[in-house]
C-alpha cells in the first residue's frame, strides 16, 4: 500500500467519522422560551433550509405561540407539520405565520416540513 | 322590482300586497309583512339603520357602552344578564332591553373592562355579537404609531378593543358587528396615514386555523413564482449544457484533432466551461448551496447537501485539471467533469419544478373546500336587508338566500323552500328538497327557490369549517407506517455521505487506473443519485390526496391511523336502526277480529299512544292521521316496560302490547298469534290490541330499510368483511331484517349500553372490528371498535367518538370509505416500495457494485436524471388517487 493510499484511507475514515458525529451525535443547543407578560410563550422561528432555532424549550400548560417566518421560496419548507399534535400550517414566504399550541403533557414533540427533510423539536417541561 | 320595507326582500311590482300612505305606495312580499307594516308604518318608514350601539367616555370617568346580546328569548333572560353584570366591580347602571336585544351599561373607567362585561354576558349564558378582525397595517415605524392607531380605534363606536403589533404589522380589532363595519375600521386607520390590507384575512377569531382564499392564493402565487424561477434556472443550465456536452466527449462525436484531449483549443474551451459553470452553480443551483448551508448550521443534512457536495467536488477536480494539470501524476488524470455540473443542476432543477406542479394538484381537495366558504351574507337587521361579511353573521340572524346563491352559514329554514345542491359537502349528486324546519349547510348552493333561514352555527362552528379543520388535521397526521420511514429518513442523508466517502476510498485504494477518476465519479454519482425527498414524500403525499378525496365524497377520515386500520378490518358491525333502516318506523298492517273494524283498532291504538312518547307510538299516530281518523284523548294511561301500554279511550279499556301483556290480562288470542308470528318473520313489529277485555286485532309497524342498504352490504361482503347486525329488537324481527338485507350474523336484544361490550366480544375473537352507528347513542361502541364510523346527520360532522364520519346517511359511504382506505394504503405502499427500492438499488449501483462483475459503472449524468424524476414519480403516483372511483355506483 502506497503512502497516498494510506493518507486517503485515514482521511476518508476521519471524514466519515466526523460526518457521523456532526449530524447524528452532536447536540444542538436548545432555546428556552420565556413567558411574556400576557402569559403566552412566544417564539420566532426562521425557516430557511432548516428551522432556527430548531430545539425550543417551553413550560407545560401555558399557551405557546410559534411565529414562523419562511425566508425562502423553496417548496420543501412550505408546510410545517406537528404530527403528534395534529397541527399543520402553510407557511407563506416572507410572512409571519403563527401556530398556536396548548400542550399539557411534558415531553418532546417533533415538527417537520411536509417532506420530512427539515426537523425541529419542542421540549415541554 | 322594489324592496319589502318590512323584511327587505325584493318584491315584484306590482305586488298584490300593498299600502298607500300619502300617495306613496309600499309593496310587500306577503300578507304577514303587510299586516306588520299596517300596525306601525312609521317604524318601517323612518327606520334608523344604524344600531344604537356605542362606546363613549364621559368627563366624569364614567363609561357607557351598548352591547347587542344574542339569544334573548324571554323577559327573565334580561334579569339573568343584569344580575351577572352587576356582580362586576364599578358597574353603575345596567339596563338590558329585551326588544332591541341590547345591553346598556354605565361603569367607572379603570375598575372594569369591556372584556369583563362581555364575559359576564357569556357567563349568563348569552352571546354578544362580538367579532374579531385581523388586518395588515403598513407604514408603521415606531411604537407611537401603535398607540396612535389603537387610540383611534378604541374611540370608534362599536370597537371593544384593539391591539396593534409593530413586529408583525397587524392590527387585531374586537368589535361589535352591526355597530361598526370593516370598512369603517379600515378607514379609521387609513385616515391616520397608514395602509391597510387583509393580510391574514378576516377571521372569526385571531389565530384561527382556517385560511381564507386570499392566503391560499398568496401561497399559490409564491408556488407559481418559484416554479417560474426554477424553469428559468433550468433553461439557463440546459442551454449551456448542450455545448458543454458536445466538447466534453470529443471521441464520442468524432471531433477533429484540435478538439481532442490535450489540445490547446480544448484547454481554452475548458477554461470557458469553468467560468460558465459558475453562474450555473451559483444561480441555477443557488438553492442547493443556500439550502445546504442553512441545514448544515442546524446540524442537519438534506437533498441540497448531497447535490451541493457532489457538484462542488466535480468542479474542484475539473478546475484543478484545467488550471493546474501538472499536479496530477499522469496526464490522463487531468480530465474535466464540468458536464456533470451542467447536466445535474439542469435536471434536478427541472425535477423540482415539476414536483411543485404535481404537488399543487395533490392539495386541490382542501383548496376546493376552503374555496366553498362564502364571503358575504344577506342578513335582515332592523327590518332591512344588508350585505355583511360572513364573519359578522351572529347566531339567530335571519339570512335571505335567493336562487343560485351560496348559503353563508348553517341554519334552519324559517320561511320558504328550495332545492339545495349539497354535493360539495355530502357528495350527494341530486339536489335535496328543503322546507321550513329543514337544516341547511353553509357553503352549499341554493338552486330553485328563495328562503329565509335562522343561523344556528357560525364562524368556526359551521359544518364546513369543522370539515376543513378535520381534513387539515388528518392530512397532517401520520400513518403508523410512516414511523419506520421517519427513522430511516433521520439517518439517510449523512449515511449517504458516509457511503460516498467510503466508496471514494475503496475505489482509490482498490480501483483500476485511473483510480482517482473512478473514485471521484463514484463519489459524485452516489451523492447525486440518492433521493431523500422521494422517501420523505411517499406517505404524506398519498395521505393528503386520499383524505382529500374522501372529503370530496362526504367521508371525513380523522387520521392516518384510521386510514391504515380501515383497510385491515375483518368484521363490520352495523347498528340496525338508522344505519340499515331509515330509523323512522311506519305503520304497515292493521288486522281486526271479533267484529271490530280496522279503523276501530287503529283509532283506539293511536288514541292510547297519544300519551306515549315511544317512536313506535308515533308511527301508529301518523298512520291514523293518514287515514284522517280523529283521535280521542286517553285517560288513565299506564306504560309497563317490557309489556305495553294501557288506557281508557271513549270509555273503553284498551290494551296495546306484546304476548306477555295479553297473557297477563287473560285475553283469548286464537289465531292472532299465528298472524303475529308472520309479521315478525317479515321483520315487522306486531302489537296486540285488546278492547274491553276482548282481542281486537294486531297493529304492525316496521322500520323501512334504506334503499341502498342491500347493495352496500353485498359490496361489504365482496370486500371480504364479515357483516354483523346489532339491534335491540327481538331475534325474530332482527333475523327477518337481516335476511332481507343479506346479513348472516345477528346480535339481537342488545341493550344500548351493551353495544360496546358486544363489539369487544367480537374483538376478543381476534378480529379487527368496525362499528357503524350514529354518533350519539352508539358513541361508546364506536369508541370501543377499532374503527368507529359515525353516520352523521346534516351539520353534526365533528363526532368525537368516530374515526370516520360519513356526512351522507347512507351505507354506501362505508363501502367507499373502506375502498378508499385500501386504495390509499396501496398507493402509500407503492410509493414506499418505489422509494426504498430506488435508493436501495440505486446507491450500490452508483457506488460501482456492478463493476467487478459486469464492468458497468453508472454515469453521474444518468444518476442526476434518475434522482430528478424519482420524487416527481412519487407525487404523480399519489395524484393517481385523485381519479379514485368506487367500483359501483
Amino acid at each position: 500500500m502506497t503512502a497516498d493510499q494510506i493518507i486517503v484511507i485515514i482521511a476518508g475514515l476521519g471524514l466519515a467519522a466526523w460526518v457521523a458525529w456532526y449530524f447524528w451525535f452532536s447536540e444542538t443547543k436548545a432555546v428556552k422560551v420565556q413567558t411574556s407578560g400576557s402569559g403566552i410563550q412566544e417564539a420566532v422561528i426562521k425557516v430557511k433550509g432548516g428551522y432556527t432555532p430548531d430545539v425550543l424549550v417551553f413550560e407545560a400548560r401555558k399557551p405557546i405561540k410559534l411565529n414562523f417566518i419562511r425566508e425562502e421560496t423553496a417548496a420543501c419548507s412550505e408546510e410545517v407539520i406537528f404530527s403528534g399534535l395534529g397541527k399543520k400550517a402553510t407557511l407563506t414566504p416572507y410572512k409571519t405565520i403563527p401556530v398556536e399550541l396548548n400542550i399539557d403533557e411534558p415531553g418532546e414533540y417533533n415538527f417537520q416540513c411536509g417532506m420530512g427533510m427539515l426537523h425541529g423539536k419542542l421540549i415541554i417541561e | 322590482m322594489t324592496h319589502d320595507p318590512v323584511c327587505g326582500m325584493e318584491v315584484k311590482t306590482s305586488s298584490q300586497y300593498y299600502i298607500d300612505i300619502d300617495g306613496k305606495l309600499y309593496e310587500f312580499c306577503s300578507q304577514g309583512c303587510q299586516e306588520k307594516f299596517a300596525v306601525d308604518p312609521m317604524l318601517y318608514i323612518n327606520k334608523d339603520t344604524a344600531i344604537k350601539t356605542g362606546y363613549k367616555t364621559t368627563s366624569y370617568g364614567t363609561e357607557k357602552i351598548s352591547i347587542p346580546v344574542v339569544g334573548l328569548h324571554c323577559i327573565s333572560c334580561v334579569n339573568t344578564i343584569e344580575q351577572e353584570i352587576m356582580k362586576l366591580p364599578g358597574i353603575k347602571l345596567v339596563k338590558v332591553n329585551y326588544t332591541t336585544e341590547t345591553a346598556h351599561i354605565e361603569f367607572k373607567s379603570g375598575e372594569v373592562t369591556t372584556a369583563q362585561i362581555i364575559n359576564a354576558i357569556k357567563n349568563a349564558g348569552y352571546k354578544t355579537g362580538q367579532a374579531t378582525l385581523k388586518l395588515g397595517v403598513q407604514g408603521m415605524y415606531c411604537g407611537s404609531c401603535v398607540t396612535k392607531i389603537e387610540h383611534a380605534l378604541d374611540n370608534q363606536n362599536g370597537v371593544l378593543s384593539s391591539s396593534v403589533d409593530l413586529g408583525t404589522e397587524t392590527a387585531i380589532v374586537n368589535y361589535i358587528p352591526g355597530a361598526v363595519d370593516i370598512s369603517n375600521i379600515k378607514n379609521e386607520i387609513e385616515k391616520l396615514g397608514f395602509q391597510v390590507f387583509d393580510s391574514s384575512g378576516v377571521k372569526e377569531e385571531s389565530g384561527s386555523e382556517i385560511k381564507d382564499e386570499e392566503e391560499i392564493d398568496e401561497n399559490q402565487a409564491a408556488r407559481e413564482k418559484e416554479y417560474k424561477t426554477l424553469i428559468k434556472k433550468f433553461i439557463f443550465a440546459a442551454v449551456l449544457a448542450l455545448p458543454v456536452m458536445f466538447f466534453s466527449y470529443p471521441t464520442v462525436w468524432n471531433l477533429p484533432e484540435q478538439f481532442q484531449m490535450g489540445s490547446p483549443t480544448l484547454q481554452l474551451i475548458w477554461i470557458v466551461m469553468s467560468i460558465l459553470s459558475l453562474p450555473v452553480m451559483f444561480w441555477s443551483g443557488s438553492q442547493f448551496y443556500t439550502g445546504a448551508w442553512a441545514a448544515f448550521k442546524n446540524r442537519s443534512a438534506n437533498m441540497h447537501t448531497l447535490i451541493a457536495t457532489g457538484i462542488t467536488a466535480a468542479w474542484l477536480y475539473s478546475a484543478v485539471a484545467t488550471y493546474f494539470p501538472g499536479v496530477f501524476p499522469s496526464a490522463e488524470l487531468a480530465d474535466q467533469f464540468f458536464d456533470v455540473i451542467f447536466v445535474v443542476v439542469a435536471l434536478v432543477v427541472l425535477g423540482m419544478a415539476l414536483e411543485i406542479r404535481a404537488k399543487g394538484k395533490s392539495s386541490e381537495a382542501i383548496k376546493k373546500l376552503i374555496g366553498l366558504q362564502p364571503k358575504t351574507a344577506k342578513v335582515i337587521r332592523n327590518n332591512s336587508e344588508i350585505d355583511i361579511p360572513v364573519e359578522e353573521v351572529v347566531l339567530d340572524d335571519t339570512i335571505i338566500v335567493r336562487p343560485g346563491e351560496k348559503i353563508p352559514v348553517d341554519g334552519v329554514i324559517v320561511d320558504g323552500s328550495s332545492a339545495i345542491d349539497e354535493a360539495m359537502i355530502t357528495g350527494e349528486a341530486i339536489p335535496v328538497e328543503k322546507k321550513v324546519d329543514g337544516e341547511v349547510i353553509g357553503g352549499t348552493i341554493n338552486k330553485t327557490g328563495s328562503f329565509k333561514f335562522k343561523a344556528t352555527k357560525v364562524g368556526k362552528d359551521t359544518a364546513l369549517s369543522q370539515i376543513i379543520q378535520m381534513v387539515e388535521q388528518a392530512q397532517s397526521s401520520k400513518a403508523p407506517i410512516q414511523k419506520i420511514v421517519d427513522k430511516v429518513a433521520g439517518y439517510f442523508v449523512p449515511a449517504v455521505m458516509i457511503t460516498a466517502i467510503i466508496t471514494f476510498v475503496i475505489w482509490y485504494v482498490f480501483g483500476p487506473d485511473p483510480n482517482l477518476i473512478y473514485a471521484l465519479i463514484t463519489f459524485v454519482t452516489v451523492l447525486v443519485i440518492a433521493c431523500p425527498c422521494a422517501l420523505g414524500l411517499a406517505t404524506p403525499i398519498s395521505l393528503m390526496v386520499g383524505v382529500g378525496k374522501g372529503a370530496e365524497n362526504g367521508i371525513l377520515i380523522r387520521s392516518g391511523d384510521a386510514l391504515e386500520t380501515a383497510q385491515k378490518l375483518d368484521t363490520i358491525v352495523l347498528d340496525k336502526t338508522g344505519t340499515i333502516t331509515e330509523g323512522k318506523p311506519s305503520l304497515t298492517d292493521v288486522v281486526a277480529v271479533n267484529g271490530f273494524s280496522t279503523d276501530d283498532v287503529l283509532l283506539f291504538s293511536a288514541s292510547v299512544e297519544k300519551a306515549s312518547e315511544h317512536p313506535l307510538g308515533e308511527a301508529i299516530i301518523n298512520g291514523a292521521k293518514e287515514k284522517s281518523l280523529t283521535l280521542s284523548d286517553p285517560k288513565d294511561f299506564n306504560a309497563t316496560p317490557g309489556f305495553g301500554v294501557e288506557a281508557t279511550v271513549d270509555g273503553r279499556k284498551i290494551l296495546l302490547g306484546n304476548l306477555k301483556m295479553m297473557q297477563k290480562n287473560s285475553i283469548e288470542l286464537a289465531n292472532l298469534q299465528e298472524r303475529s308470528r308472520q309479521f315478525a318473520d317479515k321483520g315487522k313489529t306486531p302489537m296486540y290490541v285488546a278492547i274491553d277485555g276482548v282481542a281486537g286485532g294486531i297493529i304492525a309497524v316496521a322500520d323501512v330499510i334504506k334503499k341502498d342498504s342491500v347493495e352496500a352490504i353485498t359490496e361489504l361482503k365482496k370486500l371480504g368483511l364479515e357483516v354483523v347486525m346489532i339491534t335491540g329488537d327481538n331475534s325474530r324481527t332482527a333475523n327477518a331484517i337481516a335476511k332481507q338485507v343479506g346479513i348472516d350474523r345477528v346480535l339481537s336484544e342488545v341493550l344500548p349500553e351493551d353495544k360496546a361490550f358486544n363489539v369487544q366480544k367480537l374483538q376478543n375473537e381476534g378480529k379487527k372490528v368496525a362499528m357503524v352507528g350514529d354518533g350519539i347513542n352508539d358513541a361508546p361502541a364506536l369508541a370501543q371498535a377499532d374503527i368507529g364510523l359515525a353516520i352523521g346527520t346534516g351539520t353534526d360532522v365533528a363526532i368525537e367518538a368516530s374515526d370516520i364520519t360519513l356526512i351522507k346517511g347512507s351505507l354506501k359511504g362505508v363501502v367507499l370509505a373502506i375502498q378508499l382506505s385500501k386504495a390509499t394504503m396501496k398507493n402509500i405502499k407503492q410509493n414506499l416500495f418505489g422509494a426504498f427500492f430506488y435508493n436501495g438499488l440505486g446507491i450500490p449501483v452508483a457506488a460501482g457494485i456492478l463493476f467487478p462483475f459486469f464492468g458497468l459503472l453508472l454515469s453521474p449524468l444518468l444518476a442526476g436524471a434518475a434522482m430528478a424524476f424519482s420524487s416527481v414519480t412519487v407525487v404523480s403516483n399519489a395524484n393517481r388517487l385523485r381519479n379514485f372511483k368506487t367500483s359501483w355506483k
